[in-house]
């Protein structure tokens, strides 16, 4: 007998024969288990990052298998490090290199809030250069918690609808870090 | 041990420069000199080429800034004889107002990046540098980050605003 479990159907109406729901639901279901990372890992938490790739926590169970090291073909950024302002052109770069949709991870003190290190040579936080959509608290965090953190960007991805990415306030949130 | 010690190192070079380059210490047993930027380039040349000496190895070049002394910024040269197994450290202050000194390119390929960092820190210039300009901060940063007057936070940190303490 296998033990392998799938994945819930998203809400629909369900008949004989038939099943119906709406598309951003089946998609958001899709992308959610399908996302491409790319770790952009400058230090520590790049170390914990490979521990929560690796067999033991293994960030593969959650349909995350594949790490992109191409932005192009990333859907979810993922900067575990201490981002220093002259690499502050580099990530945004990437960021920009990447394909709408696109999220956005911040693990660990020192990318959500430049950490212990207070001084003018490092970025105080990403979200000064990128629109960030979950931060991972830590110095480092634990594997357990990128994987939470990563749970909720699947959430995230599961119930963001289609036109999010079109909305007028998502413009604006990219316009306010002058992107585009 | 060394072959040399510090005092026969010092009998030479007062022999040579005498009130030029001036004792200021022994700290740690580093024997420390001081000198002026006119005669900076012409003792660190005797120094390399003098046959007994042979401080052939530049081992660091960087600044210090004591914004209380006339002469604030301090221009700090090591040297290391491997002959000899000594070390030496020279220095030269710079008022504010004119902070040049000769570049040390011309004896030591090596101080190329040394005086780059040097003047990304602290702004000191040095003349004839090939390619004087930024080495390790952003090229757009406005200050001399290591000079006193520059804070060294970050001014757009939020989380230790007062406010969040209570203060």
């Amino acid at each position: 007998m296998s033990d392998i479990q799938i994945v819930d159907a998203p809400p629909g109406v369900e008949g004989a024969g038939f099943f119906a729901t709406s598309i951003d639901k089946a998609i958001g279901l899709g992308r959610s288990f399908s996302l491409w990372p790319l770790p952009f890992a400058t230090s520590c938490c790049g170390i914990e990052f490979m521990a929560t790739m690796a067999p033991h926590y293994d960030l593969a169970r959650f349909g995350a298998e594949r790490l992109s090291f191409s932005p192009r073909q990333a859907d979810l950024l993922m900067v575990m490090g201490t981002i220093a302002k002259k690499m502050g052109p580099v990530l945004r770069q990437v960021y920009l290199q990447m394909a709408e949709p696109r999220w956005v991870m911040a693990v660990g003190a020192c990318a959500s809030s430049g950490g212990i290190f207070d001084t003018y040579s490092v970025l105080q936080g990403i979200d000064e250069i990128i629109p960030v959509d979950v931060y991972v608290p830590g110095c480092p965090p634990r594997p357990e918690a990128i994987i939470d953190g990563f749970m909720h960007i699947q959430e995230l991805v599961r119930t963001e609808t289609l036109r999010r990415r079109n909305e007028p306030r998502y413009q604006q949130l990219l316009a306010s870090y002058g992107i585009q | 041990m060394g072959k040399l010690t510090n005092a026969e190192v010092l009998e030479k070079i007062s022999d040579k420069f005498h009130d030029l380059v001036v004792l200021v210490g022994e700290p740690s047993g580093l024997l420390t000199l001081e000198t002026n930027r006119e005669q900076i380039i012409n003792v660190l040349s005797w120094l390399k080429n003098e046959p007994v000496l042979q401080f052939v190895y530049l081992t660091d070049i960087t600044a210090i800034h004591y914004p209380e002394l006339e002469k604030p910024i301090g221009v700090i040269y090591h040297l290391h004889s491997l002959v000899n197994n000594v070390r030496l450290r020279l220095k030269v202050f710079l008022s504010d107002d004119d902070v040049h000194i000769p570049t040390a390119t011309v004896l030591w390929n090596g101080a190329n990046w040394m005086e780059r960092e040097t003047f990304d820190f602290f702004g000191v210039i040095f003349d004839g540098h090939p390619d004087l300009r930024r080495i390790l901060n952003v090229d757009d940063l406005e200050a001399y980050p290591m000079r006193k007057e520059y804070p060294l936070e970050d001014p757009n940190r939020v989380d230790k605003k007062d406010y969040f303490f209570g203060r």
